[in-house]
């Protein structure tokens, strides 16, 4: 279980939205993740570093945030680690196909008022309802 | 020394970022999963993270249209408009991804903080299903003069 907190979930969605409008005040970039982290390990030059830079950034979030709050990130233990490493895989091979994830297409894009977002957005609330329902309520695993 | 600018603005936004995400408890997949969990112990917690974030992004980016970067010599926006085959089929095997562990690319990388396996285990697939989907390091500099 855990419990509906429409406010810290708003203020801390105003922090994303507030991130990426810095980076592209900043930098002129798109704050889309799943490009971030390729281009963290494939790119090159000053094209690499911003992006590392971005990846150690929201590592430094959660670890100051949990320095400062007594709040935790995650604490779930006990699922399969197939479980993991399939989602993981989907994950890496969706987002690249898709160009992007939540952060790029659901946040960035769906601002740009971007109908490739849009559509991106939809395809993947629409399987993620499906997965979750599927396993937790036909399969009966524990998620 | 723009470089150095760059470098030290993409900080400042991944921390912004992950403070949000952390802030937001996305970094918790239980949370996730619970919001996808329509039918079961639903938590509409993530509606309001997302909202949120569009609400303060569409206004930015509204400011910032046409303008150009303080650091950068202009915006770099996504080009392809093509709502095609690949895009559905590659943001519908996300979603599927998404659904079942309840970790999307960001979350999973603020989570890192917590010192849990989870995330490390999925981001090392992560990057595995980037390779798989045709990701490679771009070409040393050196060698793409020679060529």
């Amino acid at each position: 279980m855990t419990t509906f907190t429409p406010i810290a979930a708003t203020i801390g969605g105003a922090l994303i939205g507030l991130a990426a409008v810095l980076l592209m005040w900043l930098n002129g970039r798109i704050a889309g993740i799943s490009g971030i982290l390729q281009g963290a390990a494939f790119s090159r030059g000053a094209e690499r570093s911003w992006r590392l830079a971005f990846v150690a950034g929201l590592v430094l979030g959660g670890a100051l945030y949990l320095l400062v709050t007594d709040g935790t990130l995650l604490t779930r233990e006990g699922v399969s680690p197939w479980l993991i490493v399939t989602a993981g895989l989907l994950v890496g091979v969706g987002t690249r196909l898709g160009s992007g994830c939540t952060s790029g297409h659901g946040v960035c894009g769906i601002s740009r008022l971007s109908p490739r977002s849009l559509v991106a957005t939809l395809s993947f609330m629409a399987t993620g309802f499906a997965m979750t329902a599927m396993l937790r309520h036909v399969l009966s695993v524990s998620v | 020394m723009n470089a150095l600018r760059t470098t030290l603005a993409g900080l400042l936004a991944g921390t912004v970022f992950g403070l949000g995400l952390a802030i937001s408890q996305m970094t918790n997949p239980e949370k996730v999963l619970n919001f996808l969990d329509l039918i079961g112990t639903w938590d509409p917690s993530l509606i309001f993270t997302m909202g949120g974030a569009v609400v303060v992004t569409f206004v930015g980016y509204r400011l910032l249209t046409g303008g150009t970067p303080l650091f950068a010599s202009a915006q770099q926006l996504p080009g392809n408009r093509s709502i095609d085959t690949r895009l559905v089929t590659g943001a519908s095997l996300f979603g599927m991804g998404w659904g079942m562990a309840g970790y999307c690319p960001g979350p999973a990388v603020t989570g890192l903080a917590s010192g849990s396996l989870e995330p490390v285990l999925f981001l090392g697939a992560v990057y595995v299903g980037f390779v798989m989907a045709g990701a490679r390091p771009a070409p040393r500099p050196e060698a793409a003069t020679e060529a």
